[in-house]
C-alpha cells in the first residue's frame, strides 16, 4: 500500500472506519473453470472481507506477460498464478517480489505455515495454492466395453483406434511417452537428461504423430473431445472434472501416468500495489480457501489441513476427494514434475521438439 | 459520288451492308431502335448523327458485333452477321477514346492487328510503315501512346483501324475529344484517308457540322428511328420534318394551319394573323397545324417591292455584329425571337434596333413542316 | 518606405547575367529569398505532420528499432557478471585452449572473478539471468549458475577448487568457450542460431545436427507457403475482380460489402468458423459424409495440418487482393478489350495480350500485400495449422512468448524482415515498384 493509502486508512481508522479506502488488484489465472473456482474461493470473500476489488484477467499462460511487463518498467499484473518452473526461472531472473512466508496465517491447529504447505509449495517468490495434475482424459462413448486404462494404452492405436489430443510443448508430452515406453516413473528424468532418452520419448510420440491434434490453452482438450476432434486427449485433470461431473460431458480420466505440478502465486517486481497483493495471497492460501477452491474444480490444496475439510462439489452431491490428484488410489503411477529439470533443459528440449514437431 | 450511293439499294449492286427490321432493347422494356432499315453502299462515307441516346452508337455497336440484336438482320456483303463473332467481322473501329493499348508502343498497336492474322514479321513491318506514313507520324513507331498529343493519337487510332484493309470502318465518336481547331482539321484528314483508299466509312457523331462536313449521307436518328436519311444538302435545305430542320444548322419558326393547298405549294395562316406561302412537306389538307421553317440565310430584309413574293412587316429587336455577316434579331409574326443574317456588303442599308423593317422570302425556302408543340 | 532605395528596375540587370547567380529584385540570391518566403510555409506545413511523426517514432520505429538491437546486444551476461567479463576481455588471448594446463580451464585469477561475479548475482538475483543466457549456447548449465549463486557465500580462496568443489561442471572447456562469447555484449551467435548455425569448441561456425535444424525449413516453408497462398488468392480474387469492375455500380457496390465483410468480423472470429467448417466433425466433413463422397471413417482431416493454414488464410488474405486488382480493373476501359476483338484477336487473344497485362500493376500490388502479410502471419496457423502448417511467425512468438530468448526471436524477426525487403527489391527490379497500384 502507497503512503497516501496508509494515511486514508489511518484518517478512516481515526474517524470510525467509515470510509474504508479500496485497494484494486489486478489477478491474472488460466481462464475458464479455474478462473472461476479462484473467483468463488478466493475473490469474492477476500473482497467482502476487505473492501477491496480485485480485477481477474486471464492468460493462456500468466508467466508471459512478466518478463515484459517488469522489463519495460510498466507492471499491471499484482497477482499471477503461474506453473513451478516458471515461478522457479522469474524469481532467478528477479522479476518477481520475494515472498515473507511468515505472514502466511498457521493452520486452524495452530501448525506453522512452513510446516503445513507440501514440501517444495513454498518457494523465495512463490505460494503454491493447488496441486493439479496433467493427467488424459477420453470419450466413453468411443470405447464402450474396452476403456483405456494406462498410460500405454494412449500410445496403442491399434487397440485404441481415434485421434489425440496433446499440448504443444515439449512438457509432460516427453515424461508420460517414457513412461508409456515402460521407463519406471522415478527413472525419468535420469532418462531425459541424456539425449538417447529425449530420442527414445519423441519415438514413441512418433508412433502417434500423424493422429495429434495439438492443443495450446487449458480450455481446448474438453472442447476437442465433446466436438468429437479427439477420442482422447491429455488435459489439466480440473478441466475434465468440471466437464465431466459439471456439464456431463461422457469424459473419463486415466490417472496413470499422471504429471503432478503445483500451481503458484507470484507478485511481479514492481506490482502496483503489491502490499494488497500480499494480503491477497495470505487470505488465499488459508486453510479454509484452499479446502473451498476444491469444491469447485478438482485440484488438490497445497495445504496438508485443507485436506479433511474439502467436501462437496458445489454441485451437493459429489464427493471431491477421490477426484483429486492427490488421492490415494490416484498416485500409484504418478509423476512429481521437476521444475529443475525443465528450468535447465527447456530451451535445449524444446528446440529439439520443435524441430520435430514442425519439420 | 454521293448521288450514286444513295440510289444504289435495290440495284444489282448489293449493298456492303444492310440493316433489316432490326431491333434493339437493353431492358426488354423499351426499344433503343425502333425498327432500323438502312443499306450501305460501297465506298460510302456514312454517319449516323442524333443527340445522346438516339440509337445511334447502339446501332453502330451491332455492327460491330459487341452488341447483339434483339430482332432483324444485319446483313455484311451478303451474309448475315448476327451471329459472327466481332473478330470474324473483318470491321475496322476507331473509338471515342481511341483505345491505344497502353502497354505497348505505337508500331506495336498498329502491327497487333497483323499478329492476330499471322502475317509474317517483315509484312507486317512494312504495312506498319506505310500506315504511319499515311497519318504523318513515321517517327513515332517507338512512342509509348502516352507520350502523344491528342490529334496524333487519334491519327494512330485511325491507322491502326486500316492498317489490315478493312473495307469497312467503323467510326465512334472519333474526334470527340479533339479541341475545336484539330477537329476540323482532322475532319479533312479523315475524309481525305477515306476518298484515298475508297473504304466504307459509318461514322457516329453528334456534331452537325462534322456530320454536313464529311459524309456522303447523313442518317439522323432521334427516340431509335432514322428521321431522315439524304446527303448533306438535302437534308440542309429540304428537312422533312420539324426535328431534323431543328437539328441541322439554324432555323425559324413559325406556328400557322393550312388554309389552302396548291399543288406542292400551300398558304398558311400564321397565329399572328398574316397569311403566307410556303412549300407543303407535312401530308394533310386545309386545317393542319403546320410549323414553318426558314433558314435565317434565306430571308431578305427589307425586300425591294416585288422582290419577294412573300412580305411580313416586323420590328428590329437587336443587332448581333459577327464580322461577315451582322444578325438580325426581329419581331416578326409574334415571334420576337425571328433570326436574320444580313450579309456585310458595302451597299447595305444602316440598320438600328426598333427600326421597322419587312422581312421577305421564296416560297420555296418555307416549308410547311409537322406541327411542334 | 521612406528609408527605402529607389524603386528596383523591373528587371535587374543581375538577374539577366547569365554569369552569376540569379538574383531577386533586392540583391540576395534567389533561391535564399525564394526558401524565405515558403519557409514559414514548411513550418506549418511540418507542425501539422509533427504529432503523426511523433506517434509513428514512438509506437513503430523505437520499438522495432529496440527489438532489432536486442538481435545483436545482448548484455545478461557482460551487465551482471562485470568482473568475469572484465577477465575475459583483459585476457583476450587466451582462446579457448589457454589456461595454465592449455586444457582450455583458465586459472585462479577467472575463478576468483567468477567467484566474486556469483556473489554479486546471489544479491541481486541475477544468477538465473545469466545461466539462462549461457543456457542459450550450453544446455544444462542454468542450474550450475543458479546452485552456484546459492553456495557463493561460502565460497573462499582457492576459488578454482572451492568452485570445482560445488559443481565439477565449471571445469568443462565448452562452458569457459560458451562463457566468453556470451560475455561480448554485442554477438551474431543469436542470427547464427535463427540460420541453424552454432559455433563449436574451437569457436568455429558450423552447422547444427540434423535433427535440431528447424528454422531454415521453417523460413523456406514459410515463403513457399506465402507463395502458394499469394498465387490462390490472384486465381481467386481475378475473376471477381474483373466481376466487380465490369458491374454496374449498384450491384458492385452490393458485391462490395460482401468482399469487404470479412474485414468487418475479427479475424478470431474468421478463424474459428474455418474450425468449425473444416474439422473432422465439421460442417464440410458432414457434408461430404452426407452426399457420400467420403465414408463416415473417412472423413478427411482439412485442419490442423498445412491444409487448414492454406485455405483459412487464403480466404482471410483474399479482400488484400481483390481490392488493388479491382481499383486497376476499373480503370481500363472496356474499349480496349473491344478494340483488340475488333482488330481481329479471339476472346482469349485479346484477354492475354491486352487486358491482362494492364492488369499487371494491380497483381504486382496484390500479390506483394498477400504475400508479406502472409509471411508474418502467426494467429491462423496458430489455431489450425496444427504442426505441419506453422510458419516461422509461430517460432517467433514462441521465443517471445514462452521461451523468453527474446534476442532470438528479435533475431529470426529481422531475418524474416531482411528477406522482405529483398523479394521487395527484386520485385522493383523486375517489374518496378512505379508499376503498383494498391488503389
Amino acid at each position: 500500500m502507497n503512503r497516501q493509502a496508509v494515511i486514508a486508512g489511518a484518517i478512516a481508522l481515526v474517524f470510525g472506519g467509515a470510509a474504508q479506502a479500496a485497494d484494486e488488484i489486478t489477478v491474472m489465472s488460466w481462464g475458464g473453470a479455474y478462473t472461476k473456482s479462484q473467483v468463488e474461493a478466493y475473490h469474492k470473500p477476500w473482497m467482502a472481507e476487505t473492501g477491496n476489488v480485485v480485477n481477474s484477467v486471464d492468460s493462456d499462460n500468466p508467466a508471459t506477460p512478466i518478463k515484459a511487463q517488469v522489463e519495460a518498467g510498466n507492471v499491471s499484473i499484482d497477482v499471477a498464478d503461474v506453473e513451478y518452473s516458471d515461478a522457479i526461472r522469474l524469481c532467478d531472473e528477479g522479476l518477481l517480489e520475494e515472498i515473507d512466508t511468515s505472514m502466511l496465517p498457521a493452520a486452524p491447529d495452530g501448525t506453522p505455515a512452513e510446516e503445513d504447505f507440501i514440501d517444495g509449495a513454498l518457494t523465495d517468490c512463490a505460494v503454491a495454492n493447488i496441486v493439479w495434475s496433467t493427467v488424459y482424459a477420453y470419450d466413453t462413448t468411443k470405447f464402450e466395453g474396452n476403456a483405456p486404462t494406462t498410460i500405454a494404452d494412449f500410445f496403442d492405436l491399434e487397440g485404441f483406434p481415434g485421434k489425440r489430443g496433446l499440448r504443444k510443448s515439449a512438457k509432460a508430452n516427453l515424461e508420460m511417452a517414457l513412461m508409456a515406453d515402460g521407463v519406471a516413473p522415478d527413472e525419468v528424468y535420469d532418462m531425459l537428461e541424456s539425449e538417447e532418452g529425449v530420442e527414445r520419448a519423441l519415438a514413441k510420440l512418433d508412433t502417434i504423430k500423424s493422429e495429434v491434434v495439438w492443443w495450446e490453452a487449458g480450455a481446448q482438450p474438453p472442447q476437442l473431445l465433446a466436438d468429437g476432434e479427439v477420442a482422447m486427449s491429455t488435459a489439466y485433470n480440473g478441466r475434465i472434472f468440471n466437464a465431466a461431473i459439471g456439464e456431463g460431458q461422457p469424459f473419463e480420466i486415466v490417472w496413470d501416468g499422471q504429471i503432478l505440478d503445483f500451481d503458484l502465486f507470484v507478485v511481479p517486481k514492481g506490482a502496483p500495489n503489491a502490499e494488497a497483493a500480499m494480503d491477497f495471497i495470505a487470505f488465499a492460501t488459508d486453510t479454509q480457501r484452499l479446502a473451498d477452491q476444491a469444491s469447485w474444480i478438482s485440484y488438490g490444496p497445497a495445504r496438508k489441513s485443507s485436506g479433511e475439510l474439502v467436501g462437496l462439489f458445489n454441485d451437493g452431491k459429489t464427493e471431491m476427494a477421490p477426484h483429486m490428484p492427490t488421492a490415494e488410489a490416484n498416485l500409484a503411477g504418478a509423476l512429481v514434475n521437476n521444475f529443475e529439470f525443465w528450468a535447465d533443459r527447456d530451451t535445449e528440449i524444446s528446440e529439439r521438439f520443435n524441430a520435430w514437431l514442425n519439420i | 459520288m454521293s448521288a450514286n450511293a444513295a440510289e444504289v439499294s435495290g440495284s444489282a449492286n448489293e449493298p456492303m451492308v444492310r440493316f433489316k427490321n432490326v431491333q434493339k432493347s437493353y431492358d426488354g422494356e423499351t426499344l433503343v431502335v425502333k425498327d432500323l432499315n438502312v443499306d450501305i453502299a460501297r465506298g460510302e462515307f456514312l454517319t449516323m448523327l442524333g443527340p445522346s441516346g438516339s440509337g445511334k452508337t447502339t446501332s453502330l455497336m451491332m455492327l460491330a458485333g459487341f452488341e447483339p440484336a434483339t430482332h432483324g438482320e444485319i446483313i455484311l456483303n451478303g451474309r448475315p452477321i448476327n451471329d459472327v463473332p466481332p473478330h470474324k467481322r473483318g470491321i475496322g473501329m476507331v473509338f471515342q477514346n481511341y483505345a491505344l493499348f497502353p502497354h505497348m508502343t505505337v508500331a506495336e498497336n498498329l502491327a497487333f492487328p497483323l499478329q492476330v492474322r499471322k502475317m509474317s514479321k517483315s509484312d507486317a513491318a512494312a504495312k506498319v510503315k506505310r500506315a504511319l506514313e499515311m497519318v504523318e507520324l513515321p517517327e513515332f513507331g517507338d512512342r509509348r501512346p502516352a507520350q502523344l498529343s491528342g490529334g496524333q493519337q487519334q491519327r494512330v487510332a485511325v491507322a491502326r483501324a486500316l492498317v489490315f484493309e478493312p473495307d469497312l470502318v467503323l467510326m465512334d465518336e472519333p474526334l470527340g475529344a479533339l479541341d475545336k481547331q484539330l477537329r476540323e482539321q482532322m475532319q479533312y484528314e479523315i475524309k481525305h484517308i477515306h476518298e484515298s483508299l475508297g473504304v466504307t466509312v459509318v461514322y457516329v457523331t453528334h456534331d452537325q457540322s462534322e456530320a454536313l462536313t464529311m459524309s456522303d449521307r447523313i442518317a439522323v436518328f432521334n427516340d431509335g428511328v432514322i428521321q431522315q436519311l439524304s446527303s448533306p444538302d438535302t437534308l440542309y435545305e429540304k428537312p422533312d420534318n420539324s426535328f431534323v430542320a431543328q437539328f441541322i444548322g439554324e432555323n425559324n419558326r413559325l406556328q400557322g394551319v393550312i388554309n389552302e393547298v396548291r399543288g406542292d405549294a400551300c398558304v398558311v395562316k400564321l397565329d399572328s394573323g398574316d397569311e403566307v406561302l410556303a412549300e407543303q412537306v407535312v401530308p394533310g389538307g386545309t386545317g393542319t397545324r403546320t410549323t414553318l421553317s426558314i433558314r435565317p440565310e434565306r430571308i431578305e430584309l427589307d425586300p425591294a417591292p416585288g422582290a419577294c413574293p412573300v412580305t411580313i412587316d416586323g420590328k428590329i429587336e437587336e443587332l448581333i455584329y459577327l464580322g461577315d455577316h451582322i444578325r438580325v434579331r426581329m419581331n416578326v409574326a409574334g415571334t420576337n425571337e425571328f433570326i436574320v443574317k444580313v450579309r456585310n456588303h458595302t451597299g447595305r442599308k444602316p440598320l438600328a434596333a426598333g427600326q421597322q423593317a419587312s422581312v421577305g422570302w421564296d416560297p420555296i425556302d418555307c416549308r410547311a413542316l409537322d406541327a411542334l408543340t | 518606405m521612406s528609408t527605402t532605395a529607389p524603386p528596383a528596375p523591373l528587371l535587374p540587370s543581375n538577374a539577366v547575367d547569365s554569369t552569376g547567380p540569379i538574383t531577386a529584385a533586392d540583391g540576395t540570391p534567389l533561391q535564399t529569398a525564394l526558401s524565405r518566403a515558403t519557409r514559414k510555409a514548411r513550418i506549418r506545413a511540418f507542425l501539422l505532420v509533427a504529432p503523426l511523426l511523433a506517434f509513428v517514432v514512438l509506437t513503430f520505429v523505437a520499438p522495432i528499432g529496440q527489438m532489432l538491437w536486442r538481435s545483436v546486444s545482448n548484455d545478461s551476461f557482460s551487465a551482471n557478471m562485470p568482473a568475469l567479463t572484465a577477465w575475459f576481455a583483459e585476457n583476450e588471448a587466451l582462446g579457448s585452449d589457454g589456461g595454465p594446463e592449455g586444457d582450455g580451464i583458465p586459472g585462479e585469477d577467472a575463478f576468483e572473478a567468477l567467484a566474486t561475479d556469483l556473489k554479486g548475482a546471489r544479491e541481486n538475483r541475477t544468477a538465473g539471468i545469466v545461466g539462462t543466457r549461457v543456457n542459450y549456447d550450453l544446455s544444462g548449465t542454468r542450474s550450475l549458475f543458479t546452485k552456484s549463486a546459492r553456495q557463493a557465500r561460502k565460497l573462499e580462496a582457492p576459488f578454482k577448487a572451492a568452485l570445482l568443489d560445488v559443481d565439477e561442471d565449471w571445469g568443462d572447456a565448452e562452458l569457459w568457450s560458451v562463457m566468453r562469447s556470451a560475455s561480448r555484449t554485442y554477438t551474431g551467435d543469436f542470427y547464427l542460431a535463427a540460420l541453424d548455425m552454432q559455433r563449436n569448441v574451437d569457436g568455429e561456425i558450423e552447422a547444427v545436427p540434423e535433427n535440431r535444424r528447424i528454422y531454415v525449413p521453417l523460413f523456406v516453408r514459410t515463403l513457399w507457403l506465402s507463395a502458394l497462398i499469394a498465387g490462390l488468392c490472384l486465381l481467386l480474387a481475378f475473376p471477381v475482380a474483373h466481376l466487380l469492375a465490369r458491374l454496374p455500380l449498384r450491384y458492385s457496390n452490393i458485391l462490395m460489402i460482401f468482399v469487404l465483410l470479412p474485414f468487418w468480423t475479427s479475424l478470431l472470429v474468421r478463424t474459428t468458423s474455418w474450425m468449425v467448417m473444416l474439422q473432422s466433425q465439421g460442417v464440410v466433413n458432414d457434408l461430404m459424409v452426407a452426399v457420400g463422397i467420403v465414408g463416415d471413417d473417412g472423413r478427411i482431416q482439412m485442419m490442423y495440418n498445412q491444409a487448414g493454414t492454406i485455405i483459412a488464410m487464403t480466404h482471410i488474405l483474399l479482400p488484400f487482393m481483390i481490392l488493388p486488382l479491382y481499383s486497376v480493373m476499373k480503370t481500363i476501359p472496356h474499349d480496349y478489350v473491344r478494340a483488340a476483338r475488333s482488330l481481329g484477336a479471339t476472346p482469349s487473344t485479346a484477354f492475354w495480350r491486352i487486358y491482362f497485362p494492364q492488369t499487371v500493376p494491380g497483381i504486382g500490388a496484390g500479390v506483394l500485400l498477400v504475400f508479406i502479410l502472409a509471411v508474418g502471419y502467426y494467429i491462423t496457423p496458430a489455431l489450425v495449422g496444427g504442426s505441419s502448417g506453422q510458419l516461422i511467425s509461430n517460432l517467433i512468438a514462441f521465443h517471445m512468448q514462452k521461451s523468453l530468448n527474446w534476442s532470438l526471436a528479435a533475431a529470426l524477426a529481422a531475418l524474416l524482415l531482411a528477406g522482405v525487403m529483398l523479394l521487395y527489391w527484386l520485385y522493383d527490379r523486375l517489374i518496378g515498384i512505379d508499376n503498383m497500384k494498391f488503389g
